[in-house]
């Protein structure tokens, strides 16, 4: 919404610098995006937290001048020479505007012609360029003549876009005066927040400030209309569903002459952000942006002549499914029953509270104005503006909730100006169904209510004195306990009961300050204990992820199936899919982390020697007859690269594989105390084959590990080094991280260390070696550590060595060489009986 | 040999041989010298070997000559090894100096996601402040959503969120963290609630650098029988000072959200200059930093408080935004294009 500060004015008199205004509507609950000058000068230093733009006219620069002879250029046809006094003196100067050609060679004008006027070095918009360019005028040669100065145009001057014709003052406007103070003007451009629909006009603006700043609100000077004949009989008006549309008021004018309206009008719209149209079009939009109610003007003969010489007998209705209208901006549209139709015997006429139709809109030959002013179900009207994709001014105000009192003092209003502005005579009366009144909501306060919600301790009188700023009629009870509130007839928002005292107290928080409500510490009663364990442990094993040296990363939830199938193999058989994506590899969400992570990797593949990355967060598995989907936190690791960092003096070879990332799942176990961390040989599409790892703790099994199928690996744009992927279900995984466990003692006896290399077939794995070693040990075999894996001719084909280093301690002596020869002997034995495994000699 | 001569000659050697000593300047010519001079078949060694033939009388005086020769000599002798040592040590040391301008060897280094280190950071300020986390779905229904939280289909304050929704009728991408205050308040109805709400939300619009269509937010709720817009300022005024700086100012103007009533922004004096005005704040020496208000009744009772009774705040804010605004990340899409060069830099 755009609010003139000259229009402000009119309702309050307030004469605040521009950005202290900007702060007072803020603090209102108005937010402020710009102050827009259009003349005024802008602050002096710019520490006041407002986005200023617009043009400044410098007084020295701009004046108010008067043309008093208009000549035609000796050799252009298009330029005329005019003879202005600019209260310095008479000058010649040079201007192409064609709304000077009539006066063209009349001599010395009667009545002189105000114009802006701009003098050498003045910095104004160039109207020749499209947008909004800045330019300096400097001494220049047109045609043989030396101009330094000019008669500006609207939009030279910042007022709006109009550059057909220079702009032509008031016959008043005082010669010599600097233009600023004359006609400067800055507008407010606020964003009306939802709560605030009543504030979408330049009297409910005025009203917040007028509140904040404890001044009156002012009416504004009216005319009074001569009156004409009284409407009776010109029309009719039945509403045939009150809900949709509460109230209809129709008003009549006649024997006026369609005009450009004042300049001033024309001003005022355009600084709102309006295009002047006419005179009667004008007045409609002049009192929709004054006073809030959007208002509708009908070309009355041309209703008589659809209605073959009746008069017009208007009926609201929904449309009729099917039903199609040719609206204003000339375009047919379909309707259906859910719309609101204003029509008359002949059909429909216009979309209620949307847009007018064609058929019946003002014309330059138009002599007789039906107005409409309505109200309409503002639900209703943002389904239709929705629907048909039509958004107008005066269905933005009537889909946030226009209250149906307006509409009367908006009728008269704009009946005034049509005739002040276009002359003619205003039917006495008007025609007004008001079918379902609203009842204008009642509260009762206490003091206690006050400080219950805000916590701050206002007296009941001081409140109602706040309110009633707000014109809400208060009345305190005789023994002063309690308040009514009677909420004034131009808000819909304020409710009853427990809604309505916090409605209220909104209002008194507003107006008392937010800032001036003391800050306190709570001193309510604490909640009960609540741990949330999935929380914990997934930041833990952020951190154990990250000290084992991998990056974190965050993709985006949105996937698409191919995305996911080229990774996978195929789609998952179902997935939550947006109605509206933004993209169509956006089109559902993840089922899967890997796919982001494959596409993390790939991304950055050439970025680094070495990437290690990790993913935790949700996947997205649809639930049979359920509505939100399973949302299973997942873990997702990817490693690829060179194992060593190179430095400038070692170059390592060696890519990570299989077994770097094994590590880091067996660091990181310990790091959570999860325990029985197992990893069993595992099929996935995926992965390669003879390099995939089902990993389990315990029975339980988590994920799956394994390096990226050599095949998928080339389907995308990726280095040599092989791509090791892991994704662990954390569900599965939090609940086995111990969070009490037991710490050993150490032993204050000397170890024995001893070296044993045994020779097995290729068949029997390392695991079942190591299991057989620790298990025929015991308590007295502290740790086994393989060291070494060989083959060899000597060995022989389909064999291989494996060596390992034990360690034997006791907690409680000093061994001897005999209870580490007798443990060993027990292992040699063992490995023979279970696995047929010979130590190599 | 007469007594004297022998001495002479001990006397003799003894000069010759420092004189030798002298101009040794290696080790391997000190082992030379240590055999020649002090070695069995050296003078010196040889005069306590025929001791015995000397006169008996003269023997004392000519043994004590010779140990004092040979004590003489062992010193210079050690020395000069000792001189030769460290003279070789300073050599090496002087051969041994590195270029210290070569780049040190830097291990690979883990780290969190900008998103989830900012994230972590007001959590713990949060909890240091009492407020325990609590998750609620990202994909969510229209009723939790929108409905339960006083914004009716159709509501104008719909239009404040622009929503991706699913092919399944009412469900949709959670717009905001709010649903978790329905979530939140029907677990725990009827005691106290004192909430973090952190997670994605997601709004569907055109992707720039100024706006995402996947963002974090965090959400504060408290509910209680005694909880007043006064303490919510108190509340996020300590928020303020712990996240931002024990002396920052506050600034609370009212706005609005329909499922919180009276409701405001809280703005936080620019903690990049100080409140004196730069481009972040736009020069108003003022940072946007959250919007909050006293739980709307009609959420309170959605929610299975009794409004009569019960009140209560919320507070949501941005991690995001927070981060850009301190590191001057000028490009929002950087949080989930996950491009190393951008992480490595937190």
């Amino acid at each position: 919404m755009n609010i003139p500060l000259s229009w402000l004015i009119d309702f309050i008199d307030v004469d605040l610098p521009l950005e202290e205004l900007a702060r007072v509507m803020t603090m209102a609950g108005l937010e402020v995006d710009e102050i827009h000058l259009m003349g005024l000068p802008g602050p002096e230093d710019d520490r006041h937290g407002f986005k200023f733009t617009g043009l400044s006219w410098p007084e020295d620069k701009f004046v108010v001048a008067e043309i008093r002879e208009v000549n035609k250029h000796p050799d252009a046809d298009k330029l005329v020479l005019c003879r202005l006094e600019d209260g310095t003196g008479e000058h010649t100067i040079l201007t192409g505007a064609p709304n000077l050609y009539p006066y063209v060679g009349k001599g010395r004008l009667e009545q002189p012609i105000k114009v802006a006027y701009a003098r050498e070095g003045a910095i104004l918009y160039d109207g020749h360029k499209p947008g909004f360019e800045l330019t300096k005028l400097k001494k220049t040669k047109i045609r043989g003549f030396e101009t330094k100065s000019m008669v500006c145009s609207a939009k030279e001057l910042g007022i709006s876009e109009e550059h057909e014709g220079i702009i032509i003052l008031e016959p008043d406007a005082p010669t010599g005066v600097p233009l600023a103070r004359y006609m400067g003007d800055a507008v407010f451009v606020i964003d009306i927040l939802p709560n605030m629909a009543r504030n979408a006009c330049i009297k409910g603006v005025a009203r917040e400030v007028a509140a904040q700043l404890n001044l009156p609100l002012k009416t504004p000077k009216r005319i009074v209309p001569p009156e004409g004949r009284p409407i009776d009989g010109l029309a009719s008006v039945r509403i045939e569903d009150p809900e949709m549309n509460p109230r209809f008021i129709l008003g009549y004018a006649e024997g006026i002459r369609i005009q450009s309206s004042p300049s001033w009008v024309q001003r005022r719209l355009s600084a709102a952000g309006m295009r002047p149209i006419n005179s009667v079009v004008d007045a409609t939009n002049y009192v929709m942006l004054e006073l809030g109610q959007p208002l509708h003007s009908f070309d009355y003969d041309a209703l008589v002549k659809r209605n073959h010489g009746q008069a017009p007998a208007i009926v609201t209705r929904h449309a009729y499914n099917g039903e199609k209208l040719m609206t204003l901006d000339k375009t047919e549209r379909d309707l259906d029953e859910s719309m609101m139709l204003v029509t008359d015997q002949a059909g429909a006429l216009s979309i209620g509270g949307v847009m007018g139709g064609l058929e019946s809109e003002i014309v330059p030959e138009t002599t007789r104005v039906l107005l409409e002013s309505a109200a309409w179900n503002f639900i209703n009207i943002r389904k239709t503006s929705s629907k048909l994709r039509l958004n107008t001014e005066a269905g933005y105000r009537n889909s946030r909730g226009v209250h149906p009192a307006i509409a009367e003092e908006a009728a008269r209003l704009c009946l005034a100006y049509i005739v002040e502005w276009s002359g003619g005579q205003v039917a006495s009366g008007l025609i007004d169904n008001y079918a379902l009144p609203v009842k204008d909501s009642v509260n009762h306060l206490s003091e206690n209510d006050i400080v219950r919600l805000l916590g701050v301790e206002i007296p009941l009188a001081t409140a109602a004195e706040y309110l009633s700023r707000l014109e809400f009629r208060c009345r305190l009870s005789d023994d002063g306990t309690t308040l009514e509130v009677i909420t004034p007839s131009h808000r819909l928002d304020i409710g009853e009961g427990v809604i309505g005292k916090a409605d209220v107290l909104e209002e008194i928080a507003r107006l008392f300050g937010y800032e001036q409500i003391p800050t306190t510490r709570m001193a309510d009663e604490l909640p009960p204990a609540y741990v949330n364990r999935m929380v914990s442990f997934e930041e833990k094993l952020r951190d154990e992820l990250a000290s084992a040296g991998l990056q974190e990363v965050v993709n985006y939830r949105f996937t698409s199936p191919e995305r996911e199938a080229k990774l996978l193999g195929k789609p998952a058989e179902k997935y939550v899919t947006l109605a509206n994506p933004i993209s169509p590899d956006r089109s559902v969400m993840r089922t899967n982390l890997n796919v982001g992570m494959m596409e993390v990797v790939e991304k950055n593949i050439r970025l680094a020697d070495t990437l290690e990355f990790f993913e935790i967060g949700p996947v997205f598995l649809p639930v049979e007859g359920e509505k939100r989907p399973h949302e299973e936190i997942h873990l997702s690791i990817a490693i690829t690269g060179k194992r060593i960092k190179d430095s400038w003096d070692t170059h390592y070879k060696d890519p990570l594989d299989f077994y770097d990332l094994k590590g880091i799942m067996e660091v990181t176990a310990k790091g959570l105390h999860i325990s029985g961390l197992r990893f069993e040989p595992a099929e996935c599409a995926y992965m390669h084959p003879g390099k995939c790892a089902a990993v389990y703790a315990g029975e339980e099994k988590l994920g799956i590990l394994g390096e990226l199928h050599p095949a998928i690996h080339k389907e995308y744009d990726l280095l040599s080094s092989p791509i090791i992927l892991l994704d662990l279900n954390l569900e599965k995984m939090e609940p086995l991280s111990e969070t009490i466990y037991k710490v050993h003692s150490i032993s204050p006896f000397p170890a024995i260390l001893e070296d044993i290399a045994v020779v097995v077939d290729e068949k029997i794995t390392a695991g079942e070696v190591e299991a057989v070693i620790r298990q025929a040990g015991g308590k007295l075999l502290q740790s086994v550590e393989l060291f070494d894996i060989f083959r060899n001719e000597q060995i022989g084909a389909g064999k291989k060595s494996l060596a390992y280093s034990l360690k034997y301690q006791s907690d409680e002596k000093t061994l001897t060489d005999s209870d580490a020869t007798a443990v060993r002997n027990k292992i040699i034995k063992r490995l023979d009986q279970v696995l047929g495994v010979k130590l190599r000699s | 040999m007469a007594e004297n001569d022998l001495l002479r000659q001990l006397e003799s050697f003894e000069r010759d041989s420092l004189a030798a000593l002298e101009k040794i300047t290696d080790e391997a010519d000190l082992t030379k010298w240590r055999v020649a001079n002090l070695g069995k078949s050296s003078f010196v060694m040889q005069v306590f070997s025929k001791l015995g033939e000397a006169p008996k009388e003269d023997r004392p005086k000519i043994g004590q000559a010779a140990n004092q020769v040979r004590e003489r000599l062992e010193t210079a002798l050690a020395e000069k090894a000792e001189f030769l040592n460290r003279k070789s040590l300073e050599q090496k040391l002087t051969q041994e100096r590195l270029d210290i301008s070569l780049p040190g060897r830097q291990p690979r280094k883990g780290r969190l996601h900008p998103a989830n280190q900012n994230m972590g950071e007001i959590l713990a300020v949060l909890s240091g402040m009492g407020f325990e986390i609590f998750r609620s779905p990202e994909i969510e229904t229209d009723e939790y959503n929108f409905e339960l939280l006083n914004i009716p289909a159709y509501h104008p304050a719909r239009d404040m969120w622009d929503t991706f929704y699913t092919t399944d009728p009412g469900v949709l991408l959670r717009t905001h963290t709010s649903p978790g205050q329905i979530h939140a308040m029907r677990t725990f109805a009827p005691e106290p609630i004192r909430v973090a709400l952190p997670g994605m939300c997601f709004r569907y619009e055109q992707v720039s650098a100024r706006s995402e269509v996947q963002f974090n937010q965090i959400e504060l709720l408290a509910v209680g029988k005694h909880i007043t817009f006064g303490d919510l300022k108190g509340t996020l005024q300590d928020f303020a000072h712990r996240m931002f700086g024990e002396n920052v100012r506050t600034r609370f103007r009212p706005s609005y959200f329909p499922f919180t009533e009276p409701s405001a922004e809280m703005d936080v004096e620019c903690f990049l200059c100080g409140g004196k005005g730069c481009s972040m704040c736009k020069n108003s020496g003022w940072l946007e930093i959250l919007g909050c208000g006293m739980v709307h009744p009609t959420v309170l009772k959605n929610g299975g408080y009794d409004p009569e009774i019960y009140t209560g705040y919320a507070a949501g804010l941005g991690p995001e935004r927070i981060t850009i605004l301190r590191y001057n990340v000028e490009d929002i899409r950087y949080f989930w294009g996950n491009d190393i060069r951008f992480l490595e830099q937190f």
